[in-house]
């Protein structure tokens, strides 16, 4: 047991003892808390966490082991670390192929189980989200924000990926986006072509009928191309539709201003609400950083019903619209689901309804 | 938003009984609340007296009488309600709101129905069209039909192929359900729900499919959530009330929760649901093709047993919720009650894992069928909280009965024994399921032959290795190498310090000691609805061994803990809520912070605004211990919820902690038969003869020098257990043989058994030993019965003065001698106006509510007071009116179990009336209990022995004279018509025609007297509950029809009269405020 023991160091100076499975590594991140009570895998492989070690506050982490590759949200484990209360090393599920532990021992990323998680998460609601470090053995490494670089080059796709027959095209500007926006996408129809996070989409040569901004990691102002090509795609009057950094990007390009919050939104119980039908719905959320003021010409589509936060703004008249929460899910409620077919209705790429307008 | 309602009408569930017990008076009780604050008028009718929800402060008027269309509408018509509430009373109330609404009454005084429409609910009841409406929105139901009788069910069954799930429609808890794999047992089946019900539903039985419930809430502008989801630990086919069952689902991935989250909601949607609904599924563990396969089984519009479950798990107060909802609010405009920042739309995250454990009393009835199955048959629950699946399935196996250690704590005889409660699920299966484990089976095997989930059967597993290591480590070191980490590991896994203890043969105090030395405290953690995400204002907590800090400070001398009632059980229910929650209530009016402690999810008790300080654990020495030790509170209230806390005075004085009230020595005073005999010896006060024994052979000299009959009993009991009457040397041999131990250890006790004497209850507050409030009530039977099944009437009816004077002379000089401060309560027998004592309490009793009701004086604030040394002498004022309080017995469930009152309690629950006399709150009284005919002037009497023939001669002319038709077994027939009273011969059983059992079946008469011979006429050791009886034949078919039985002379007596002063439109509807003058 000795040799399984590591430490997790907060930039605060607090240590917590831990026991340590999957690899046994030091690595540095920001540290930041998840209440969903599912869905590690597709959280784990959510790009959206990249440079952040991660803490679960569900003390029972594994249950249900690690399905095929198929079936996570990009190809990877995106998280630096994960902290959980209990570590299942029994899974028992039909589309378990392997233990988490196995997985992080096979990705190289540091597993850890420190009981009090309760603890640490109080900590960073009550002081934010906080830089951290795992260390093992006597190997000291530096704390590291990974806010202060670009890390959407670190998960954007490197080359244009093709998906789907359909007739009409929307173009995927890859922040860190989880597959899961492809399969919708695909359920409805389309063909869909992921870009590189820097393309000028204005100057495509291939015919295409909206763009979507995924979601990704870290603080928005650091995507500055993504940013100035969305400036472009508006000003070609392309609908566009912006998946939570999407959101924010999409903000900052129009003259809106984005800033980061204490502890940010990381769970699946998120509460929103239409601003103009007062219609409530839970989203699945993953952010740190959130959309102050909204630009001229949009204006608040969704909010949070618990701190009022933005969670969406959309145009006018034009079909130029985000959220800052998750419509595709995975992990989550599959509540928001319809906000694919607003966009796509608003931008003529799907039919309306015969009792919808 | 202004309320458009002025006076709301509530109904609730009535009497506890199986498959509906405490947790409406939860869901009432919170609905209430809403409403009143909205400054709405609230009428509650509900019969249960011992309620939290009938106090006289919550609604403004309260109705103890039947839930049922005749006195529903009465009051409807005296109140003019603007609008009712159906979905809180459980399925009483919702199938007597349904029948009313069916029959136009609402609509006739203009009373509108709040929140689901009917019509949803209609839907969801009608298990045929609800089938047909879910496929309709696309929602997966199993392939099923619908039969009215044995011959269609046979056709729907070859139509879907066995095996087959039989459900009775519109019948509470899974009644009269089962599975059948073949032609004759679905016949039988099938025949048994139909006597129930006009219509059986057959499906496909899901064999080994995991079943998954969801607690929905929606509001009228569509915006939904759902509360919670749980995971049955059992398969499906064990009804989800007699599962294990835990929070939130372990063993469904993302896809899987959240894909039956949207068909839940999708339901809920299409059925436009404004309140609370429960959807069931049974989810396919190993689908064919990888994709989502699963069924809906049951949806229920309303809030149930599992709403409560879940509201208690998460700290959501759904009941609140859906009574707001009801009004017409949006689940916006709804505080969370918990962080009181956010808003009621939102799931709750959980950080902590919640496993329900069923507590079941099958012992308690003779001939009860150990095996569960769909139809439930347990009569209460415990919730344990923990932060690891070890650690709450260890506790909830302790907070079941008290007396069990850990899941590894079993008394399985031999292989084959374990086999066979591995084999068929009965309460005893998760123990065998652990002991399998202990003897090499494998999780595969354990998994293939139980079909548990594995993940569930691994973590057992990791507990057993635990012990095993343990065990081997520790083998003849008495713990003495028991390292740091070890003990912690043992904790984490659940482990309690008994068992430790046990395990390396140090006590419970050692290793508490040993424990407290090494700094291994548990945390104390809040459930704060959000995983921490947003602090939380309300201190609803519980303790785990997983964690290195504590969410709340001490409150510190201010602060009362006062223990709970736990589980509810046979002889143990809601009344001890009552009291515990009254009490936790009364401590804030006198400045100090009640911290109460108890295990039970179906009480207000652990309701998150009850209290200051609400800790959902359990009830035992060490979980008590170390809360006080981290509160360092100014006190412990034991003596108000019931005998599982009382029992712990001497351990809890012991450690050195403050008991309020009466001193743990004079509670040993009390409770040990020994010092306590002695103590009325010195008193000269009568009891009965009584002696304990270690040896047969002087048990026997004891037993022919006093003259039969006897009772035998073990010490330290509740409610009977293992008590027996025995009427000759062989039933004394045959009962000691076979349900009792007689040993130095386990000494029995046999007292002289006084025959044909009265039972009077006497309940009572005292400070420093003088006597504060009293009041005597009295049982309508004769002693013998347990006075949890007697009908019991305040004030008494047929008591001298001189007696009643005795009682309190008597009383006082008990008070003065044990110098009590706090409740008591003395059970006296009296024979020709000589009272004995033949029991003393120094807790409050089960009768406190129904009398605190009956003379309008909170007894438990006026035990408060008494702690406090505040409280003042009490005048008797002479009660305005009569109030009787009826058993409700739940035999209907019960296959195989023998409906006779005797010395061991059966009874689940209590009605209690107001009348204004005696005959009137009888009869009230005793419909409130039983569906009862009033047009049908058809009765069945089986009449025993002569004494009970001769005793009956005038009640039988009476019934003659009300117009009744007769039926009689042939000895009592021959009686009556000896007597001049006509009467029709009926065949005991099948022997000709016409038979009881056929009058019964046919459902021919509107109630049966059944009488046992007296018991001294038997001559052999025959005992009640051997099949072969014919009495029990119609008891049995009786009670199995739903039709009023009565086994009791002295009760049968007394109704019979009542019906010859009242008719039903005699009955007055009167509200429990006018019945008390105050208006």
């Amino acid at each position: 047991m000795k040799n399984k023991t590591a430490k997790l160091i907060l930039k605060d100076g607090s240590e917590y003892e831990a026991r340590s499975f999957g690899v046994r590594k030091s690595v540095a991140g920001e540290v930041v808390f998840a209440t969903g009570m599912v869905g590690y895998p597709e959280m784990l492989t959510d790009p959206s966490f990249r440079g952040q070690i991660l803490v679960l506050t569900y003390p029972l982490v594994g249950n249900y082991g690690v399905p095929k590759k198929e079936n996570w949200e990009s190809d990877k484990i995106q998280v630096s670390g994960l902290i959980v209360s209990s570590y299942i090393d029994t899974p028992s599920h039909h589309m378990s192929v392997m233990t988490l532990e196995k997985w992080f021992k096979d990705q190289g990323v540091p597993l850890l189980e420190i009981k009090d998680t309760r603890l640490l998460t109080q900590k960073l609601r009550q002081e934010g989200v906080m830089l951290g470090k795992i260390s093992v053995g006597e190997n000291n490494i530096k704390f590291k924000d990974p806010n202060l670089r670009n890390l959407v080059v670190d998960v954007s796709t490197k080359e244009v990926l093709s998906f789907g027959e359909g007739k009409k095209t929307i173009v995927i500007i890859d922040c860190g986006e989880k597959k899961n926006i492809i399969s919708r996408l695909l359920l409805r129809g389309l063909k869909v072509m992921v870009v590189p996070w820097d393309s000028d989409v204005s100057k495509f040569d291939f015919p295409f009928d909206g763009v979507l901004i995924s979601n990704g990691p870290g603080d928005p102002k650091m995507a500055k191309k993504t940013i100035d090509n969305v400036k472009k795609i508006i000003k070609k009057n392309i609908p566009t539709l912006g998946i939570c950094l999407g959101n924010q990007i999409l903000a900052l390009a129009l003259g809106g201003t984005t800033y980061k919050l204490k502890f940010g939104h990381r769970s699946q119980n998120q509460p929103v609400v239409e601003h103009d039908t007062k219609k409530c719905y839970l989203t699945t959320q993953n952010h740190g950083f959130a959309v102050k003021k909204i630009p001229k010409g949009f204006k608040e589509w969704f909010y949070n019903a618990n701190d009022g936060t933005n969670e969406g703004i959309i145009h006018e008249s034009k079909p130029f619209m985000s959220v800052q929460f998750h419509p595709e899910a995975s992990p989550g409620p599959l509540d928001t689901d319809f906000v694919f077919d607003f966009f796509l209705r608003k931008a003529g790429l799907l039919k309306y309804k015969k009792n919808e307008q | 938003m202004s309320n458009k309602f002025k006076k709301i009408l509530v109904l609730g569930s009535g009497a506890l009984k199986i498959g509906e017990a405490g947790e409406f008076d939860y869901s009432g009780s919170q609905a209430i609340k809403a409403l009143r604050e909205e400054n709405i008028k609230v009428i509650l009718i509900n019969p249960n007296i011992a309620t939290y929800q009938t106090s006289k402060d919550l609604a403004d008027e309260v109705y103890f009488l039947p839930v049922s269309d005749y006195f529903v509408e009465k009051v409807i018509q005296k109140e003019k309600p603007d609008a009712a509430l159906l979905s809180f009373g459980g399925q009483t109330a919702l199938n007597c709101g349904f029948s009313l609404a069916r029959r136009g009454i609402f609509k006739k005084y203009g009373v509108e129905i709040l929140g689901t429409p009917i019509e949803a609910i209609g839907l969801t009841e009608d298990r045929e069209k609800f089938a047909k409406h879910l496929k309709k929105i696309g929602v997966p139901v199993p392939s099923s039909g619908a039969a009215t009788s044995v011959s269609a069910a046979k056709e729907v069954a070859e139509k879907i192929g066995f095996p087959l799930m039989v459900r009775a429609a519109f019948a509470l808890g899974g009644q009269k359900s089962g599975v059948a794999y073949n032609g004759a047992e679905l016949e039988k089946i099938v025949s048994g729900a139909l006597a129930l019900s006009p219509q059986v539903l057959i499906e496909k039985y899901l064999h080994h499919f995991k079943e998954i419930e969801y607690e929905v809430v929606r509001d009228r502008y569509g915006n939904t959530v759902t509360v919670c989801n749980m995971e049955n630990l059992d398969p499906l086919g064990i009804h989800t009330g007699d599962s294990i069952v835990v929070a939130p689902s372990q063993t469904l991935n993302n896809a899987e929760y959240h894909g039956l989250r949207e068909a839940s909601i999708k339901i809920v949607e299409s059925l436009k649901i404004v309140g609370e609904c429960n959807v069931q599924f049974a989810l396919n563990p190993k689908p064919v093709n990888g994709k989502l396969d699963y069924f809906v089984i049951e949806v229920n519009a309303r809030l149930s047993r599992s709403s409560a479950l879940a509201s208690k798990a998460t700290g959501y107060p759904l009941a609140y919720v859906a009574a707001k909802l009801a009004l017409g609010k949006s689940l916006l405009q709804i505080k969370n009650k918990i962080t009181k920042i956010t808003q009621s739309f939102f799931e709750p995250s959980l950080d902590y894992i919640v496993v329900k454990m069923p507590r079941w009393d099958l012992q308690k009835f003779k001939g009860a069928v150990e095996e569960i199955g769909s139809a439930m048959k347990s009569v209460g629950e415990v919730m344990a909280i923990g932060r690891s699946f070890e650690e709450a399935l260890q506790k909830a196996v302790r907070m079941q009965t008290g007396a069990i250690e850990g899941v590894t704590d079993n008394g399985f005889e031999s292989v084959a024994e374990t086999k066979k409660f591995l084999r068929i699920p009965t309460p005893r299966r998760v123990f065998a399921v652990a002991e399998s484990m202990r003897s090499g089976m494998s999780v595969r095997e354990i998994h293939k032959i139980t079909g548990i989930d594995p993940w569930f059967l691994y973590r057992i597993q990791n507990i057993v290795e635990v012990e095993i290591r343990f065990r081997r480590q520790g083998r003849g070191r008495r713990g003495k190498n028991l390292s740091r980490e070890f003990l912690i590991e043992l904790k984490q896994v659940g482990f309690s310090d008994k068992k430790i203890g046990k395990l390396c043969g140090r006590t419970e105090f050692e290793i508490r000691n040993l424990r407290k030395k090494l700094k291994i405290l548990p945390s104390v953690f809040n459930i704060d609805t959000l995983a921490g995400e947003f602090p939380a204002e309300t201190n609803y907590l519980y303790l785990t061994y997983h964690g290195s800090h504590h969410d709340a400070l001490p409150l510190g001398k201010k602060g009362i803990l006062v223990l709970g009632s736990g589980p509810y059980h046979i002889g143990s229910s809601v009344e001890f809520d009552w009291s515990a929650v009254n009490v936790a209530l009364a401590l804030r009016k006198y400045g100090r912070k009640s911290i109460i402690i108890n295990c039970n999810p179906e009480t207000v008790s652990t309701d998150y605004d009850m209290s200051d300080r609400l800790y959902f654990e359990n009830i035992s020495f060490e979980t008590v211990a170390d809360i006080y030790e981290f509160e360092n509170p100014g006190g412990v209230i034991i003596s108000v919820g019931g005998q599982r806390p009382n029992n712990l005075a001497e351990k809890i004085f012991r450690e050195g902690f403050h008991i309020l009230g009466t001193q743990a020595k004079n509670i040993d005073r009390a409770e040990d038969r020994n010092k306590f005999s002695a103590l009325l010896d010195k008193l000269f006060i009568r009891q009965p003869v009584w002696q304990s024994f270690t040896h047969m052979t002087e048990a026997e000299e004891f037993a022919e020098k006093e003259g039969y009959p006897i009772l035998v009993r073990p010490s330290y009991v509740l409610s009977g257990s293992a008590m027996r009457v025995c009427y000759n040397r062989l039933q004394l041999l045959d009962f000691i043989k076979k349900a009792a131990v007689l040993s130095p250890e386990y000494p029995v006790t046999i007292s002289k058994y006084i025959e044909n004497a009265k039972e009077l209850e006497f309940d009572a507050v005292a400070q420093n030993g003088e006597l504060i409030v009293y009041g005597i009530s009295e049982h309508v039977e004769n002693a013998g019965v347990h006075s949890g099944d007697a009908t019991i009437v305040y004030p008494s009816q047929r008591v001298y003065a001189s007696t009643e004077f005795q009682l309190r002379r008597i009383s006082k000089k008990i008070a003065r001698e044990l110098n009590i401060t706090g409740p008591f309560n003395i059970q006296f027998l009296v024979k020709d106006n000589h009272p004995y004592v033949i029991e003393v309490n120094l807790r409050a009793s089960r009768t406190f509510p129904f009398l605190s009701k009956a003379m309008n004086v909170n007894f438990p604030e006026v035990v408060v007071q008494s702690f406090f040394g505040l409280a003042k002498k009490h005048l008797f004022a002479y009660p305005k009116s009569v109030l009787v309080k009826s058993p409700q017995f739940s035999f209907a469930r019960l296959l195989g179990a023998d409906p006779i009152l005797r010395v061991e309690m059966s009874s689940t629950g209590e009605v209690a009336a107001f009348g204004d006399d005696y005959d009137e709150a009888i009869l009230k009284s005793i419909f409130s209990a039983h569906k009862f005919d009033f047009k049908n002037k058809n009765v069945l009497l089986s009449l025993g022995g002569d004494l009970n023939k001769a005793k009956f001669i005038e009640t039988g002319r009476l019934l003659e004279n009300l117009g009744y038709k007769i039926f009689a077994t042939d000895h009592t027939a021959e009686f009556l018509r000896n007597q001049k009273i006509v009467c029709t011969k009926v065949f005991k059983a099948y022997q000709g025609s016409p038979s009881a059992l056929l009058v019964i079946d046919r459902r021919q008469i509107a109630f049966v007297v059944n009488l046992s011979r007296a018991e001294g006429d038997r001559k052999r050791t025959e005992r009640p509950g051997s099949a072969a009886t014919d009495g029990f034949r119609i008891r049995r078919a009786a009670v199995d029809k739903e039709l009023p039985l009565f086994t009791d002379l002295h009760l049968a007596r007394a109704f019979i009269k009542a019906l010859g002063s009242y008719g039903l439109q005699g009955l007055k509807i009167k509200s429990y405020k006018e019945y008390l003058g105050e208006e």
